[in-house]
């Protein structure tokens, strides 16, 4: 466990140590306010809760998540010290969830800093508290998805820009698989057995359960599994790509 | 220490490591010497457990790094060819790194950093990053991390590659002054760093070992070993007087073979090369006096290294 940590120190150090991490975090913030009182008509709703905010979440993290996972893998590829890395005693389990869990904890702090939202609906009105610190912790859950898929597409190319663009997409694609117009598509070409699976391989679909306020065992396994899975094949991925 | 048996590698069709076995022992500073691609990156990178080979197996200490990769790499120390670096990083930072990374926390960690500080010369640049550093200072935090935990066992690949004739006298005194207490393992293009830091040298190509011995044995392999440089000095150099002195040489039975390698006014330079093991001065200046050359100059040669690699690495 402390090689996890002392790798994941590390890592949140390199966050802090480019201007990308305050930027990051700006964007983060200053978008989440865009978001929650212009077009999520925070205002005009006569209802004083953070729907719209945490709604948009999931297309927030399509373009900053994987900007965040991006380094984790490509960098040490492209500067070779992976190498490095990976003659120190150190387990491929550590490093690879040292990594995630700093660029984990690092969107945590980002989710933590729109706190002034929260505040502001409290002062507005008198909003399901429940409701939104599930939908926070529902939000941080799908961020570690995200993150997990960019942390494994990262090891596989020693190209930042490359990895961004793949985990964009793949991101989208389980996005997307929740989004009702694709859900008809999909239904009009297959039987509805089709449609419920890949409904139910969504985040959308989890994300959005559980910001209704329901903590539902299955939706938090879907996420957790769905990090799991990710960062197991990231680790396969290191290994069978590591002299490359 | 260190005991390698059979071990191949293979990236797609090129067998980057081919069937290797050796071992090494305890005070020994082993040369990988070879061409570009012969495999040495390869066979480091085995050694460290950062890649597996295909075949054969590896045991350090007795122990199968296959069986307990972390164990074995807490006695390892290892600088990969070109020393990568997380550049971001300032120079301390990076070792509190590499001492937490080995189990060092608090005082012990910043005491190793302080001895491997004062060890390779970093105390100008420890608040420094590491990409704005120069080369040399590069692969001294390179080294620095290498043997930060104190490792039994010292894998350096290249490590004086791109650096200047001063920095690479420095990175050589280092090796030397480490080699008394560690198993140590090098590769390098030049040869007279095998001559000056190596116990051991082992030539490869093409994935295979072509030679192993001391630097002395590899320099017996040369035709030039105890060959004689002669320098007489001649008024009047014609063809005749020339040919006169190169056929004198010829019929001593010591030389094999003499020839004319320069000549210049007044000057005539000559190679003789030995028949067999026995020396060559005493003849010869023995040849010159019966003969009244005057001679100049008389330097045996020890055999030059970079010709017996040409001759086991080309064919
Ligand atoms: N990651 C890799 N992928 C494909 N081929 C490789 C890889 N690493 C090394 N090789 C090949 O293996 C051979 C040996 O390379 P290397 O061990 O780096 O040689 P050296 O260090 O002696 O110059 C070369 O032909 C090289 O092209
Ligand atoms: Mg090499």
């Amino acid at each position: 466990m402390a090689n996890v940590r002392t790798i994941c120190m590390r890592e949140l150090a390199g966050y802090f140590g480019t201007p990308i991490a305050y930027v990051f975090l700006a964007i983060f913030v200053f978008l989440s306010g865009i978001f929650a009182f212009y077009i999520g008509g925070f205002f005009d709703g006569g209802q004083a809760d953070l729907r719209a905010f945490f709604q948009f979440h999931p297309w927030l993290y399509l373009f900053l998540i994987p900007a965040l996972a991006m380094r984790l893998w490509a960098e040490e590829r492209r500067a070779g010290t992976i190498e490095l890395l990976f003659t120190l005693p150190v387990t491929m389990f550590q490093a690879v969830m040292g990594k995630f869990l700093a660029a984990w904890i690092f969107t945590a702090i980002a989710l933590a800093l729109t706190f002034p939202l929260w505040i502001t609906v409290n002062y507005l009105g008198d909003p399901d508290n429940g409701v939104i610190l599930a939908s926070y912790l529902g939000s941080l859950l799908m961020a570690g998805a995200f993150l997990a898929i960019g942390s494994c597409i990262s090891a596989l190319t020693r190209n930042q820009v490359i990895a961004f663009v793949v985990s964009g997409v793949v991101g989208l694609g389980f996005v997307l698989s929740g989004f009702p117009l694709v859900l008809e598509l999909v239904d009009a070409i297959a039987p509805s057995i089709v449609v419920d699976t890949v409904r139910s391989f969504s985040f959308l679909t989890h994300f959005q359960a559980i910001s209704k306020g329901v903590l539902q065992a299955s939706d938090i396994i879907y996420f957790v599994s769905l990090i799991v899975f990710w960062l197991f094949v990231n680790a396969v991925a290191i290994e069978w790509r590591k002299a490359a | 220490m260190i005991e390698i048996s059979n071990i191949t590698k293979r990236f797609g069709a090129v067998t980057a490591v081919d069937d290797v076995s050796f071992s090494v022992g305890h005070g020994e500073v082993l040369g990988f010497l070879g061409p570009n691609g012969a495999g040495k990156s390869t066979t480091m990178k085995m050694v460290t457990g950062f890649l597996r080979p295909d075949q054969g197996t590896i045991r350090i200490g007795g122990v199968d790094i296959a069986a307990s990769p972390v164990e074995v790499k807490r006695w390892i120390g290892y600088l990969p060819e070109g020393a990568p670096l997380y550049g971001e990083m300032t120079t301390r930072g990076f070792l509190r790194f590499i001492a937490g990374m080995h189990g060092f926390r608090g005082a012990d960690a910043e005491g190793r950093i302080a001895d491997v500080m004062e060890k390779v010369s970093l105390e100008s640049v420890m608040e420094m990053p590491i990409e704005t550093l120069s080369k040399g200072f590069k692969r001294r935090v390179g080294l620095a991390q290498a043997i930060l935990h104190d490792p039994r066992i010292l894998i350096l690949d290249e490590p004086t590659d791109g650096l200047d004739p001063n920095q690479k006298h420095e990175v050589r005194s280092l090796i030397k002054g480490m080699s008394a207490e560690k198993v140590i393992i090098l590769s390098t293009h030049i040869l007279e760093e095998v001559d000056a830091v190596c116990t051991r040298a082992m030539i490869i190509a093409n994935g295979r070992i072509v030679s192993d011995g001391t630097p002395e044995e590899l320099l017996c392999r040369s035709r030039l070993h105890n060959a004689l440089r002669l320098s007489l000095a001649i008024c009047d150099l014609d063809e005749t007087t020339v040919g006169r002195v190169v056929e004198t040489l010829r019929s001593l039975p010591e030389v094999s073979q003499a020839e004319v390698s320069s000549q210049s006014d007044g000057t005539l330079e000559l190679l003789a090369l030995p028949a067999g093991p026995k020396p060559l001065a005493g003849p010869v200046s023995a040849a010159a006096h019966a003969n009244g050359w005057h001679v100049t100059g008389l330097h045996v040669e020890r055999g030059r290294l970079d010709d017996v690699f040409r001759a086991m690495t080309t064919d």
